[in-house]
């Protein structure tokens, strides 16, 4: 079947099987491998994508499904090449991660927890990541990392803060 | 409503069915996917009920105005059901059809004595939720037929508390046993309605109506609540598993309809 997607502000059009997942259409038809393939019935969250802005499984949705929707991968968070966005940057500096097959899903649930609240508690984070499964860490990098972009990503908002432009990211 | 066989399944959110077929627990020839009819997603207050449309996001429930305000326990329980990015594209009907034993939406309706309203061929049909459960993932529903809507009836009477507990090996996994209850009081702080269930403990969620009657008239102390819930979970068959015994799932059971008739009673007492 012929599917039109629309993955990090780019239209592909790929003819996929009906039975293939968006995950599998993703790291395999599209090369984007930052998409990991964990359990793959829904359970570990790594295969974790943005659908219209949302976190969602990758793997419990069809790729012929996904017509129509604005789909954000991890490759498509870096503001520009060879940079990182701030929730990125931010798990390099507080080593929120170890083995890394988490993180990207991670990274992302981060991104859409902070595009809808800028000062998230303890507890927000802790909720928001909660579907996601991280065998390394002890999350408690993963949650420092998170409060450490949403302070810097609140910072480029003040009127004396860096160049917002540069570091905001995509919402 | 296309006609369908045995080997053709309809797919709305996809986050009990695609699971299955992950684990190759269900093979579906053929699938309908139902998540874009938009006259299926809807919340709406209907009579004496509020009706919710099948391929309503489960995510919208949760801070959607009229649930919160006439369904305050099909609200308490929202959290409950798998994680945030689930229930992004898990949808109510989806939960209801696929009849997962442990499903949190299927317990409230089996406890409210929710209506699950149906479309086979061109007819429409409903049936009550006490009789659409009638198995691990088995339903009443005809292979045929396509659940449209599911109405929970509103209780209006003005002290109306709500208790919900599970227990489960991590936050948000699959319960191994739950219970909920709605309580209605009087002025006087005498139960006059009830209604409690148990799910993730037998094949299909239960309605207790045996507790619910022995509450009604009484103020709902503890003994007399212990009393009567483990003599009405003393002639059920639990599941049992690699997580959970059938003895634990009935000790566990007993105890987590107690503090779920508890929670209610207080939250009504503490009406106005």
């Amino acid at each position: 079947m012929r599917v039109e997607l629309s993955v990090n502000g780019k239209p592909h059009v790929v003819e996929v099987e009906s039975r293939t997942s968006l995950l599998d259409c993703l790291r395999e038809r599209l090369l984007l491998n930052g998409a990991h393939a964990g359990c793959e019935h829904g359970v570990c969250g790594a295969c974790t994508v943005l659908i219209d802005g949302t976190p969602m499984r990758s793997c419990l949705m069809f790729a012929v499904q996904a017509d129509g929707y604005v789909i954000t991968t991890i490759e498509g968070l870096s503001p520009g090449p060879g940079e990182l966005s701030p929730v990125q940057d931010a798990f390099c500096e507080t080593h929120g991660m170890q083995c890394g097959y988490c993180t990207p899903a991670m990274i992302l649930t981060a991104h859409a927890l902070l595009a809808g609240n800028p000062a998230p508690t303890r507890a927000e984070i802790v909720e928001a990541i909660s579907g996601n499964i991280c065998r390394c860490t002890g999350y408690a990098q993963i949650v420092e990392a998170i409060a450490l972009a949403a302070e810097r990503m609140r910072g480029v908002n003040r009127p004396d803060g860096a160049d917002a432009s540069a570091q905001a990211g995509p919402a | 409503m296309v006609a369908q066989g045995d080997d053709v399944r309809i797919i709305a959110g996809g986050q009990t069915l695609v699971p299955l077929m992950a684990m190759r627990l269900a093979r579906p020839r053929l699938l309908i996917d139902i998540v874009r009819i938009g006259e299926l997603a809807f919340i709406r207050r209907d009579g004496d009920a509020v009706a919710i449309g099948a391929t309503t996001r489960q995510c919208l429930l949760e801070r959607d105005p009229i649930i919160g305000a006439d369904l305050p326990l099909l609200a308490r329980v929202m959290p409950f059901i798998g994680h945030a990015p689930t229930r992004a594209r898990g949808t109510v009907g989806g939960s209801l059809a696929n009849a997962d034993p442990a499903a949190e939406i299927a317990l409230v309706a089996v406890t409210l004595g929710a209506t699950l309203c149906y479309r086979d061929g061109g007819a429409s049909a409903e049936v009550s939720a006490a009789e659409f459960f009638i198995g691990p993932m088995m339903t009443a529903l005809p292979t045929t037929a396509c659940l449209t809507a599911v109405r929970f009836p509103v209780w209006r009477e003005p002290r109306v508390g709500i208790g919900f507990h599970e227990v489960n090996a991590r936050r948000s996994d699959f319960a191994f046993a739950a219970a909920a209850a709605q309580l209605a009081l009087d002025e006087n702080g005498i139960c006059r309605r009830a209604a409690v269930g148990i799910g993730a403990v037998t094949t299909v969620p239960l309605r207790l109506e045996g507790v619910g009657e022995a509450l009604v008239g009484t103020r709902c102390d503890a003994p007399l609540v212990h009393e009567v819930v483990t003599e009405a979970l003393s002639g059920i068959e639990p599941l049992a598993d690699l997580h959970a015994s059938a003895a634990y799932r009935r000790r566990a059971a007993i105890s987590l309809a107690g503090r779920a008739i508890t929670d209610a009673y207080e939250a009504a007492v503490n009406v106005n």
